[in-house]
């Protein structure tokens, strides 16, 4: 298990993309990128909540704390929001900023 | 709220989709049954204009109904949906109203100056339809001239600075040779390839037997799927395929009724693109509650959403891959919808086509009655049956009453 003070992922400051909506499904929600066109599926309604107080919160480990989301599952949220950096689903907030 | 009242929660997605969506994820909307070509295997019977088409005024109702649920995107066709007269202004009307439109065309009416807006805009994507890498080929299923049309609107696109067009293929017996030459001319043009399999819905019907994939061609196209992966897409047409082995990227599930639907020209909407049949037809959304309540809570999707049992398929060790194929695939060629797909790869499918079927009568024509200047030709088929055998008059058979005019 890799060492949750040494992600970066979780000290960083992040937030929902502007060109991506969210659309509330039962099993979590759909989020799809105007710009790039992907769409992708949130599956647990905490990753819905995560994503959506992103930005309020100076660090992702913060949002996750307020998500309510148990510390020893961090690193697996770590990881989803990387893969939702990935293809720019969230973005960091200096680069939001700076644009 | 959604339409399955008491709903599991978790599960995997698959499952997850199988019960529903609270909207479509990919809504396939036919603007009008009007077409300038008459291709031989068109889905939706395409050619003229149905006096009941949606309005201006309804369909930018549709299109805030869509935006209230929000329909991240839709899938615009017909017909040919660019000779609507009011289409670029719904066009634009979508994309205002946070509604992302892909559209698809012959090309017909993509010229440099259209070409130069689509380029100006945001949100919207072009598919150009193309059903063989060479003239003869696309002109043979398309029709005259269509392969030059085609070309001609992709360059406008380029030289007008349109990233990434799409090229949309319906894969047959005559062009699954030619992907690589697909490919090469995607690349030439800075379009994305798109693959998508031959339905026997529509005229479909008529050509299906002599323009489906053969066995062997199935492998081939699988092999050529999994070597470009993503960089291809396929609207998740071909999860039939899954079969082989591995599955191919994308849902790999039937969406009709789960995912998808179709809004045909008149408002009608059925489950899904390749089923506009009776048996399909949800409801409409001129209706009371509109397109919401249709896709909510009417009965049939109500019934596609519900377990569905793999019958004679479930014994198979596959069945996990395909789910059982198509439904419209088995439908339009008279198989049982709990059976094999009629392309099954494992092969259940040539021998259920061999056995006692009916083939189900069409619920809607729209192609022209007289033969058009563009109407491809397939020499195989024949329109009509001879008059008989031995008749010899060169009028047998003539009934003026019958002809339908000399245009």
């Amino acid at each position: 298990m890799p060492d949750l003070l040494l992600d970066p992922m979780l000290e960083g400051a992040w937030a929902l993309s502007p060109s991506v909506a969210l659309r509330p499904e039962p099993f979590g929600a759909l989020a799809y990128h105007f710009g790039n066109r992907k769409l992708t599926f949130l599956k647990r309604p905490e990753l819905v909540i995560v994503v959506r107080v992103l930005g309020e919160h100076p660090d992702v480990r913060s949002a996750l704390v307020a998500a309510g989301v148990p510390p020893s599952q961090h690193a697996a949220y770590g990881e989803a929001l990387r893969g939702l950096a990935r293809t720019d689903m969230i973005r960091p907030r200096e680069k939001e900023l700076a644009r | 709220m959604t339409a399955v009242q008491e709903r599991p929660v978790g599960g995997s997605l698959i499952h997850q989709f199988e019960l529903g969506l609270d909207a479509p994820i990919c809504l396939t909307w036919e603007l009008t049954y009007a077409c300038n070509l008459a291709c031989a295997h068109c889905l939706s019977s395409s050619g003229k204009r149905d006096p009941r088409e949606l309005s201006t005024e309804q369909c930018e109702a549709v299109i805030d109904e869509l935006q209230r649920m929000q329909v991240f995107y839709v899938n615009i066709g017909g017909g040919e949906p660019t000779i609507r007269p009011d289409f670029w202004h719904l066009l634009a009307y979508a994309v205002d109203h946070q509604v992302g439109v892909k559209f698809s065309t012959n090309g017909v009416r993509i010229t440099p100056e259209r070409a130069r807006f689509l380029a100006s805009t945001d949100y919207v994507d072009v598919q150009i339809s193309l059903d063989g890498a060479t003239a003869d080929v696309n002109d043979y299923v398309r029709g005259p001239g269509s392969y030059d049309t085609a070309l001609a609107a992709l360059q406008n696109l380029q030289d007008a600075g349109f990233k990434d067009a799409k090229i949309s293929v319906v894969c047959t017996r005559e062009n699954i040779g030619q992907l690589d030459e697909f490919k090469e001319l995607a690349d030439r043009y800075g379009a994305t390839l798109r693959l998508t399999r031959l339905r026997p819905s529509g005229r479909g019907a008529d050509v299906w037997d002599e323009l489906h994939p053969l066995p062997a061609q199935q492998k081939v196209l699988y092999d050529w799927l999994m070597a470009h992966g993503e960089d291809v897409l396929t609207g998740d047409s071909f999860f039939h395929l899954a079969a082989f082995g591995e599955s191919l990227p994308g849902l790999n599930l039937c969406g009709a009724g789960r995912v998808v639907c179709l809004i045909d020209p008149i408002g009608d909407v059925y489950a899904c693109p390749f089923a506009i049949h009776d048996n399909f037809l949800a409801g409409s959304l001129l209706a009371e509650g509109g397109f919401q309540r249709v896709w909510q809570t009417s009965e049939l999707f109500t019934e596609l959403r519900s377990p569905q049992t793999g019958g004679a398929c479930a014994k198979c060790s596959f069945f996990d891959s395909c789910r059982g194929g198509c439904m419209a695939a088995k439908f339009f060629t008279g198989l049982p919808l709990d059976g094999p797909d009629p392309e099954c790869v494992q092969g259940y499918g040539e021998t259920a086509l061999a056995g006692e079927r009916s083939i189900p009568a069409a619920s809607q024509d729209h192609s022209r009655s007289g033969a058009t200047r563009n109407q491809p030709v397939l020499l195989q088929l024949m329109t009509r049956p001879p008059v008989s055998a031995c008749a010899e008059s060169p009028l047998a058979g003539y009934e003026p009453s019958s002809q339908g005019g000399c245009c």
